[in-house]
């Protein structure tokens, strides 16, 4: 190895990333030529110093507590989960038994996705993180999702009703990006995760999770799930004020 | 049961590397409330998609995460931030990582001026982000150049050349400011 070849493997040697042959080459190298010590004790000052001026800005602590609420997730309640699946297997077992299975299995094929968005709308109120884009008018949530999405979400204005608009939020569900627009109903937020799908066209279907009401239906191609813990009867004129407005 | 392992998963993670995370966004917009925003919109995307880890360095994986969403957030926010290099810019820092190893006169007298910490680290901050970036990720993260390709999502050579050349801008930058004067030149 001659003087050209450690310059041009300078920041490799200084870095630790030359492979044990050529490190020792250039260790060999290093041994009788100053000049390339030289340069080599220049670049590690030169990096040593970029190292102590850059401050390393540590997570503050109001960060890491909204992460580790995220993480802990104190509000999924997870007894109340349990007590709906020891409830749903005991239905299961007593349809089995009684020969009814057709209608017991709801949604089937939907459950991760159900899981999903109850998911995401606990994390949306657990993250303070509700909303990105905060207004009740439609004119300005609809455009703000433009560029983030690559379809326009309806954005229905349902306040007379009283289900006023909050705003709307980029959320992921399925492993894409999607719409999530956010309605109250009282002091109750609901979520409704707008995307495309080629699901068929159907009425709409309601189900529980978690202790959240959920309704869900498709049309026009776009699906629409609505999750709230405003109670069923609610949730469902909600679903039908926005099929119909749709 | 399912999702309770995700979580926890998530929790490993995140929570062990926050500080890594927090500290390239940090560097990335230059500004605390929005590395906050950044971090916690990535924490969001890591918990959804922590199926997607497969076990490989956790903090390269949240960086990833955290780097891609700083671009979406500066795309909307500062969009400014994120122009492509101007041919001047790139020409001089590959004209300064070429004379790295050969400009003897350069590094040296760095290193006898005892370097001022304060004027460093901005000028490290007024690099162009695709500089920064590597920069930040290698000197300050001291990540390894396959984990930096990872984040990038480029190339080892890349990582290397991108380097370099981020090396020798920072040089010509540091070099103009203190050698040349601050009237001169910025």
């Amino acid at each position: 190895m001659d003087c050209k070849d450690l310059q041009e493997l300078l920041h490799r040697y200084v870095d630790g990333e030359l492979a044990p042959d050529l490190r020792a080459e250039a260790d060999t190298h290093l041994e009788t030529c100053a000049d390339c010590r030289r340069l080599v004790a220049e670049e590690t000052a030169w990096q040593q110093a970029i190292h102590r001026a850059g401050p390393y800005y540590a997570a503050p602590d109001e960060v890491r507590r909204r992460i580790a609420r995220l993480a802990g997730r104190p509000a999924f309640a997870r007894p109340l989960w349990r007590g709906w699946a020891m409830a749903a297997a005991l239905l299961l077992a007593v349809a089995l038994s009684s020969g009814v299975t057709a209608y017991i299995v709801t949604g089937s094929g939907q459950e991760p996705l159900t899981q999903e968005i109850v998911t995401s709308h606990v994390r949306s109120l657990m993250a303070d993180h509700l909303t990105d884009v905060a207004s009740s008018d439609q004119h300005t949530v609809k455009p703000w999702f433009h560029g983030w999405l690559d379809y326009a979400p309806p954005v229905a204005d349902t306040s007379d009703a009283g289900f006023p608009l909050i705003g709307g939020r980029l959320d992921y569900i399925d492993h894409r990006p999607v719409a999530a627009l956010v309605y109250r109903r009282n002091q109750h937020p609901i979520n409704l995760f707008v995307f495309p799908s080629d699901e068929a066209d159907g009425a709409i279907r309601a189900s529980v999770r978690n202790g959240y009401n959920i309704v869900h239906w498709t049309a026009h191609g776009m699906t629409s799930w609505a999750v709230s813990d405003v109670n069923a009867a609610e949730l469902l004129a909600f679903a039908q004020l926005l099929q119909r407005q749709g | 049961m399912a999702m309770q392992g995700k979580s926890e998963r998530f929790a490993v993670i995140a929570l062990q590397h926050l500080d890594a995370a927090y500290n390239l966004a940090r560097w990335l917009t230059r500004n605390d409330a929005d590395a906050a925003d950044v971090v916690q919109e990535s924490c969001l995307r890591a918990l959804t998609y922590v199926d997607s880890y497969r076990g490989e360095n956790g903090r390269a994986w949240l960086l990833t995460i955290v780097r891609n969403t700083c671009y979406r957030w500066l795309e909307r926010n500062r969009p400014s931030a994120i122009t492509p290099l101007s041919p001047e810019v790139e020409a001089e820092a590959t004209a300064a990582a070429a004379g790295t190893a050969g400009d003897a006169s350069s590094p040296e007298s760095i290193v006898a001026r005892q370097c001022d910490a304060a004027l460093l680290n901005g000028l490290i901050a007024e690099l162009p982000l695709l500089f920064r970036e590597v920069l930040v990720l290698r000197e300050i993260e001291e990540l390894s150049y396959r984990d930096i390709g990872a984040v990038l999502g480029v190339p080892i050579g890349t990582v290397m050349s991108r380097l370099a050349r981020a090396r020798g801008a920072l040089k010509e930058a540091w070099l103009r400011r203190t050698m040349r004067g601050p009237s001169d030149g910025l």
